[in-house]
């Protein structure tokens, strides 16, 4: 009895961890699903069909995979390498307007999803410019941007600012110095701001589908067949894509942890 | 730092560039569009006759599924601080050497696609469910009664679905609280209730603070939940008559201005929030 006292906290903080995942459980156990029928999403028979042959008997799945892949990739890399800009010019310099600057980053976080995408679809619309990949990047890129800043800047808000001054007082000019020390030390901060980036532009629906047209991304394509029936197949990405992110977080997490280690032998 | 004045504002101008042209355009296009004259249609073109009466129409034919959202995410934002606090207060001061691993374990369920978890609760809660079941049997739900498609599931949903947002900032201003001010507090023959009461919820409130407007504002306009989990009638939320306004209806000029009241909306009473929590410091 004691011990639960003294442990409770972390008693019910286990299992609120729990409950976090009991969905996952069940998207894992469905990928090894066998269904009676496309429209029971319930368990029936343990198969690795699914496993072994994803892209056969959902066939527009994969194609969907693939355009997913793509957006998230392209908009990974235009929204870390502009918000890496934004966070250092935000951390590291002094200047007029720099609150607007952050208000302006600010905004996109607090405004519901539906008033971006439906927004974006206006402009779209009223600019008879045509929806489809580009307009889904755009949009990506855009939302993506202030959750890249406020990651870097966490990391560069922890960083030691000496390390650079020290650097500059060996006669570095700004260039070498943000090449040769703040780049390397920045690295892990904007690692996991690209691996956010990606999983945000990954998972979106809501933006997606104001500004998709016809293009269907892997979110889409489960929306559409939420209403058709589910196949069993998209459990094997959902579990498939939980499992690489994990395994890139905790490798993260070792090679840090060795680094350390390293520096403080 | 430096001589030239203009290299803050190069490495700057390119995101901001892009937000500005993909984000504030956006923002006044949809107040322009919320002003077209609504006897238009997307082929026919819309006229621009400052038509405020499409304020009026929206907020008296949906004022109740506005009042549903706000209702139903203020429900999901209490739900998840109540569940949330004691995860973020179990990491942040009592994990010792596990911090690391139970954070990524907080992360971790949301690598998995937030469609696909929100479809997993509909097996979970579906009418032919064992945990139904379960309920019915322990008299905890009448016979025949349902969970999926009533306003319950949906606010269950939201409330799972935005937990990390809650658990993140609550975590970040739990860990910067230094444990010895509990220790002190019960040095100093406080319970142990009233050194929470009076030391560690208020130096959490900025935490608090974050996590519940990172929670409410998502749900308040999310229609995935709603959608999904939801029935056909008493469930439905504002962000899915903004769906179906634009996208089914093609209905631009209403459908702009529920956007632009939803927007509103947020925007006041996160103002009005903040002020009174008295955390400026948030932007």
């Amino acid at each position: 009895m004691n011990w639960i006292r003294k442990n409770i906290i972390m008693i019910v903080g286990l299992l609120v961890l729990f409950y976090m995942f009991i969905p996952v459980f069940v998207v894992i156990a469905l990928s090894f699903n066998e269904p009676k029928s496309r429209l029971t999403y319930t368990f029936d028979k343990f198969t690795f069909d699914n496993w072994l042959h994803p892209c056969s008997g959902a066939e527009a799945m994969c194609p969907a995979v693939m355009v997913s892949l793509k957006i998230g990739l392209i908009s990974t890399i235009g929204a870390t390498i502009l918000g890496t800009l934004m966070a250092y010019a935000l951390m590291r310099y002094r200047f007029r307007g720099k609150g607007v600057a952050n208000l302006l980053l600010f905004l996109p976080m607090a405004s519901p999803e539906v008033v971006l995408g439906s927004s974006l679809l206006t402009l779209f619309v009223s600019a008879s410019f045509p929806l489809g990949f580009w307009t889904i990047l755009i949009a990506h890129i855009m939302f993506c941007l202030s959750f890249v800043v406020v990651t870097v800047k966490a990391r560069l808000a922890g960083m030691d600012p000496r390390l650079e001054q020290a650097a500059m007082d060996l006669y570095a000019n700004e260039w070498q110095t943000f090449r040769r020390i703040t780049l390397p030390l920045l690295a892990p901060g904007i690692a996991s701001a690209a691996l956010l980036s990606f999983s945000l532009s990954f998972d979106d629906f809501i933006v997606t589908n104001f500004n998709s047209g016809s293009t269907v991304t892997f979110p889409m394509f489960v929306w559409g067949s939420a209403q058709r029936g589910i196949p069993p197949q998209v459990n094997v990405i959902g579990s498939a894509v939980f499992l690489i992110a994990l395994a890139i977080v905790v490798l993260g997490q070792i090679i840090g942890a060795r680094k350390r280690k390293a520096l403080a032998a | 730092m430096t001589s030239k004045k203009w290299v803050p504002y190069l490495l700057l101008a390119p995101g901001a560039l892009w937000l500005a042209l993909f984000f504030l355009t956006p923002m006044f296009n949809l107040g322009a569009t919320s002003l077209y004259d609504p006897s238009g249609s997307l082929e026919t073109g819309y006229v621009m006759n400052g038509h405020v009466g499409n304020y009026v129409d929206a907020l008296s034919e949906y004022w109740p599924q506005f009042l549903r959202s706000f209702t139903f995410a203020a429900i999901a934002t209490v739900l998840a601080l109540i569940i949330a606090y004691p995860l973020a207060y179990a990491i942040a001061l009592k994990s010792g050497q596990w911090k690391n691993i139970l954070l990524i374990l907080v992360i971790a369920p949301f690598f998995t696609s937030f469609l696909l978890r929100t479809l997993a609760w509909t097996a979970i809660l579906g009418d032919n469910s064992s945990f139904v079941h379960f309920l019915q049997n322990i008299h905890i739900l009448p016979e025949g009664g349902r969970i999926l498609a009533t306003p319950f599931a949906v606010v269950m949903g939201l409330t799972y679905n935005f937990l990390p947002f809650m658990t993140l900032p609550l975590f970040t201003s739990l860990e910067k609280v230094d444990p010895r001010l509990i220790e002190a507090a019960g040095d100093l023959y406080s319970k142990p209730f009233n050194g929470f009461h009076r030391v560690v919820l208020p130096l959490s409130m900025p935490g608090v603070v974050a996590g519940t407007l990172l929670t409410f504002i998502p749900a308040s306009g999310d229609y995935i939940n709603a959608q999904l989990l939801g029935g056909i009638k008493d469930t439905t939320m504002i962000g899915n008559v903004i769906d179906r306004a634009f996208l089914e209806r093609g209905a631009y000029p209403t459908a702009a201005a529920l956007s632009f009241l939803l927007m509103a909306a947020i925007v006041i009473l996160v103002a009005s929030y903040v002020k009174r929590a008295g955390t400026d410091e948030l932007v």
